[in-house]
């Protein structure tokens, strides 16, 4: 079983959401989604600076033998990128939640964030799985 | 029956495992109306002795001549080791290598490969080819624009192959690129710099330099790669690998080097055979390599921490990221890559550049012999390597005709590609061509010029 | 371990043989414009590069050594004939641009080659151009294209592909400016109509389809999937990878395809060469006749020619700098005049008695079909889901076992719509008792996972290397040797 905690928020697509203060939010994506992808070899990061809507592609974790889309959980504009990704991908496989984050956005309307999924709600989609 | 081993008896007893007692019940499912085994054209089988006997037959017909022909593809010599050793079965009847343990010779073969070609242009990587010269440079155009996110725009001077330019454009119009034409210099037949620096503005994305070009004249690289680069753009530079055994590296160009190179491998090794099949090279920055279409190989170490060789970085391909790869390119050219890694290692470094050399001098003796003859002339002053534009006096076609004739190829008539350059013709001497042929091209070509 | 190349590298070596006579000059070109350092190639005895090479040859599996079972690649025997005709000097010392009537011998073989493939597709012309399979994709989805823009009906701006269809599908239909979108597979292995039915519309350009499927099983609503797309004036797209099992038994022409494309290098035994080169014609139905790639091998009254963008102003264009993969197309002529008439259904017939053959027998060792219910066509899917399951050995594991005992191992994990799965492809040219060593051996291995299950995960143990660790070869790229290494 892997590992859900409880004080962050999730989408369907993998990714979790720290939301902090100021309206800012860090994401990254899950335990299980990285157990699923396997070894990460490389990791594409989104431009600073560059203004997303909710559900936009904004990057792309690389494994040997697949590559999966990241999506922006919310809309927002990014504001930081965790470089350390760049020369150690394994970041992601070795602390999902922590070292392995992948980048945060300045976000102008925290109710968005009430839309996505809690921890109990995400672990339901991944007994689906 | 060609190829199947089955006797009768076998196919019984298999037949007899399958439970059905005719192979055609192996088709039930094929609604019947689609079961047409009627063929009206294909006729009915040669045996091997009848197949070797037709096909000697129309390779007789094609005959031999001397070529005095380039523009693209170049008759050079290919040492004997190179063909033989290609056509190993091991390499020819082997495919793609995805089962890594059992295809390290295929592997080694192409980091090989991809090291020598790194080398020859000055690159960081190489991948382990593409089809050929035309359509790698479509993929490099590609990959210009995906590096260079929302730049669109493509400079692509005129003196670039014209068969290359179509073909950029065939493969990448319906993709919202537009390529936009930079004269030559009339005098010079290089890339006109005005023009150039007038159209180098903040939507281009790359420009693509040739060297040589297709004239045969030597481009002015240092200067135009610095331009680029100060105007944000992207160099991809076509190249042929064999006169880089003489001229600088792509990636020595100016003050950074070229960022993507792209070329013709055909003269490494490879026969003309009517024009392919070849291999495209295609070489980038570190960079750059994500963006890279196409099999890249790397070197790893085994469960045994023994070196070994794998396909590496196939998240970017089509059999992973399908709608979202980087090309739907699926291979390499394996085969011709083989031959070209044969040929660099049986020539090495001083037998290349001895080739490339001797190609030089070859066609600066040819002109100087065909521009003895009144009527014929240089059509640009740039310096050349291995071919040159002649304008002669005459009609090109017929001259052609007349020269076919007698055995020789005289060249690549321009005018259909380029209007102004009525009678202009591309001729080329590779290190294969003797003076002798050279006299007697020259004695052909002054009969047809002086019957005027 | 075999020493690389530059590692056999003595500074100053030459070989002299290959060290043309000369004592050329160049002194016109500028200095700025000439190299400064000696590229870093090998410098080696003629000796060494051939002992270098066949050595390196010798570690490869190959079709001429060993049973090649590659679902969806067709390793087919490839008969030396066909390499011996293609270098014929004649053949091998034409320039591509010479006059044409220096070639009449190669373009009347080519010519022949393209009028053999009209017959057996259905098709009413054919294109030689394309140099691979994708490319041949490429150019079927580009006249789809240029159909369309012809007729100016521009809101049609996506292709459908099934679900189960080659990485190659999608990816060709976004290089032509397309979206792609994805049509789900019933459980029987057959494309979901009604999914199709709702998906299909007036932004419909067409559909991409593998008849039969990369399932390894015949689609059956065929003529059914050609209405509906026709009916809303998509066009339908043939992916000719699996032709090997309907050669000669089913023209696409006749199943209602508008465009197809042919891997020479499958079903008429062209060399793989290591991946490649390959050669893609495509054939078209006379709508798209216009849109056909150029150069275009033309004849009139026993006299072939050329024709260029110029006589074919609708043409898609070129796809080359010449005239394709000539010296590929010529050995493909040459099989398919061994073949000829009778033995071009032989082929169908024979690969597809193979492959189902050994699903029967493998069925009966107790491995799971995929499609049970089914046919094999000339290939067929099994599952090792179960084996995964009690042993926790997977597909990879049977697949590197199968190396260690001299076969090559089948297509695994593709298509990707079914777990642990091995696409197995015998073609015609292997013999029963060939089919009946490589049946053993999955037994053998079927035991060995129960009862040495260590043994088989870390397989292979007998080739000359173990499992590579390709993360590290991701992560810490080395695709070019340096000097300084060593």
């Amino acid at each position: 079983m892997s590992n859900v905690p409880q004080e962050l928020k999730y989408t369907r697509s993998h990714e979790w959401v720290l939301a902090g203060d100021d309206g800012q939010v860090t994401v990254g994506i899950t335990d299980h989604a990285q157990e699923l992808l396997g070894d990460m070899v490389f990791i594409e990061l989104p431009e600073i600076d560059h203004e997303l809507s909710a559900g936009d592609e904004c990057s792309v974790v690389e494994s040997v033998k697949a590559a999966s889309d990241i999506y922006a959980p919310v809309a927002g504009t990014i504001i930081a990128v965790n470089e350390n990704l760049a020369d150690a991908p394994e970041l992601i496989n070795e602390d999902p939640y922590g070292e392995g984050w992948m980048f945060r956005m300045q976000i102008s309307d925290a109710s968005q964030l009430d839309e996505l999924m809690d921890a109990a709600a995400y672990e339901a989609i991944e007994e689906e799985e | 029956m060609p190829f199947i081993p089955h006797t009768e008896e076998e196919t019984r007893l298999m037949l007899e495992a399958i439970g059905v007692r005719h192979i055609d019940e192996l088709f039930d499912e094929i609604p019947a109306d689609l079961i047409n085994e009627k063929l009206d054209y294909v006729p009915p089988a040669l045996d091997e002795a009848g197949i070797r006997r037709l096909s000697r037959k129309s390779a007789d017909a094609d005959g031999h001549y001397i070529n005095f022909i380039g523009a693209g593809a170049y008759e050079h010599h290919i040492p004997a080791a190179v063909w033989q050793i290609a056509t190993r079965g091991e390499f020819y009847s082997a495919y793609t290598p995805y089962q890594a343990e059992a295809s390290q010779g295929t592997l080694q073969l192409l980091y090989e490969y991809q090291s020598m070609m790194a080398s020859l242009t000055g690159m960081d990587v190489s991948n382990a080819s593409l089809y050929e010269g035309a359509s790698a440079l479509a993929e490099a155009v590609l990959m210009a624009v995906r590096a260079q996110r929302r730049k669109q725009r493509i400079l692509m001077p005129v003196s670039i192959h014209p068969a290359y330019r179509e073909t950029t454009e065939t493969i990448v119009k319906n993709q919202g690129i537009s390529l936009s034409n930079i004269d030559y210099a009339s005098e010079s037949g290089t890339i006109d710099m005005s023009q150039l620096s007038d159209e180098l503005g903040d939507d281009v994305a790359a420009l693509v330099i040739p060297q040589p070009n297709y004239f045969g004249a030597l481009e002015e690289v240092d200067a135009l790669v610095d331009l680029a680069h100060k105007r944000g753009c992207l160099v991809i530079a076509v190249v042929n690998p064999l006169s880089l055994a003489i001229l600088k590296a792509p990636g020595e160009w100016g003050e950074n080097g070229a960022d993507i190179v792209i070329g013709e491998g055909q003269s490494l090794g490879i026969p003309l055979s009517s024009g392919g099949p070849y291999f495209g090279f295609m070489c980038c920055t570190q960079k750059l390599v994500r963006q890279m279409p196409g099999r890249l190989i790397g070197r790893t170490v085994d469960a045994d921490g023994k070196q070994g060789f794998t396909l590496t970085l196939q998240a970017r391909e089509q059999h992973i990221r399908r709608s979202k790869a980087t090309s739907n390119i699926c291979t390499n050219q394996g085969l011709m890559v083989t031959a070209a890694t044969l040929y660099m290692s049986l020539m090495g470094p001083a037998g290349m550049a001895q080739a490339a050399k001797l190609s030089h001098a070859n066609t600066r003796m040819l002109v100087e012999k065909l521009t003895a003859i009144e009527g014929v002339e240089v059509a640009f002053n740039s310096p050349v390597f291995h071919e040159c534009v002649l304008r002669i006096n005459t009609d090109v076609d017929d001259l052609i005709r007349a020269i076919t004739a007698q055995g020789i190829i005289a060249g690549k008539p321009l005018e259909s590609d380029y209007e102004e350059l009525k009678n202009c013709l591309l001729v080329c001497a590779t290190e294969l061509r003797t003076e002798a042929e050279m006299d007697d091209y020259a004695l052909h070509l002054e009969r047809i010029v002086s019957k005027r | 371990m075999t020493e690389l190349i530059f590692e056999q590298s003595t500074a100053g070596r030459i070989n002299n043989a290959q060290f043309l006579a000369g004592t050329p000059a160049i002194d016109d070109i500028p200095e700025s414009l000439l190299r400064k350092k000696r590229p870093g190639l090998p410098e080696v005895s003629e000796m060494q590069a051939v002992r270098h090479y066949t050595r390196l040859s010798q570690l490869n599996f190959s079709i001429d050594t060993q049973f090649y079972p590659l679902g969806s690649c067709t390793m087919k025997h490839n008969p030396r004939i066909c390499n011996e005709a293609a270098m014929y000097d004649g053949f091998s010392g034409r320039h591509p641009s010479a006059p044409d009537s220096t070639g009449q011998g190669v373009l009347s073989c080519l010519y022949d080659l393209q009028e053999i493939l009209k017959d057996i597709s259905g098709m009413s012309e054919v294109s030689l151009a394309p140099m691979a399979g994708a490319q041949g994709e490429f150019t079927g989805i580009a006249m789809i294209r240029a159909y369309h823009e012809a007729r100016n009906d521009d809101a049609r701006e996506e292709i459908l592909v099934p679900d189960a269809a080659h990485g190659t599908n999608p990816a060709t239909a976004v290089m032509c400016g397309y979206k792609v979108r994805e049509i789900p597979t019933l459980d029987n292995g057959d494309v979901d109509i009604d999914a199709l039915r709702e998906a299909i519309g007036p932004q419909t350009a067409g559909l991409m389809l593998t008849n039969p499927s990369t399932l390894g099983v015949f689609e059956t609503q065929i003529t059914e999937i050609a209405e509906l797309v026709h009916g809303a004036g998509g066009l339908l797209y043939y992916d000719g990878a699996n032709m090997n099992a309907i050669l000669g038994k089913v023209k696409p022409g006749e199943m209602g395809f508008d465009v197809i494309h042919l891997n020479l290098h499958k079903t008429f035994s062209t060399p793989h060469g290591g991946g490649g080169p390959g050669a893609g014609p495509v054939g078209v139905n006379e709508r798209l006749v216009p849109f056909l790639p150029v150069p275009k091998i033309v004849e009139s009254s026993g006299e072939y020619t050329l024709l260029d963008k110029k006589d074919c102003p609708q043409s898609i264009g070129r796809l080359s700098c010449f005239m394709g993969n000539t010296g590929i197309l010529l050995r493909a002529w040459v099989y398919a005049r061994l073949l000829g008439h009778d033995g071009m259904k032989r082929v169908a017939d024979y690969a597809t008695l193979n492959a189902n053959y050994m699903k029967a027998k493998l069925e009966q060792a107790g491995f799971e079909m995929a499609y049970k219910t089914r046919r094999a066509t000339h290939e067929f899917i099994l599952t090792l889901k179960k084996e995964k399951a009690e042993t926790g050995v997977t597909a990879m594991d049977f697949a590197k076992r199968l190396l260690d005992k001299g076969y090559h191992a089948p297509t695994t994990y593709f298509p990707l719509l079914v777990p642990e799965c091995f696409l197995i492809e015998p073609t015609e040219s292997e013999s029963l008792e060939e089919l009946d060593g490589f049946i053993k051996a999955m037994e053998e291995i079927q035991q060995e996972a129960i009862e040495q299950t260590e043994m088989v995960k870390s397989a292979p143990h007998s080739l000359p290397v173990r499992r590579l660790d390709d993360v590290r070869a991701a992560r810490q790229l080395d695709v070019v040797w340096q000097e300084e290494q060593t």
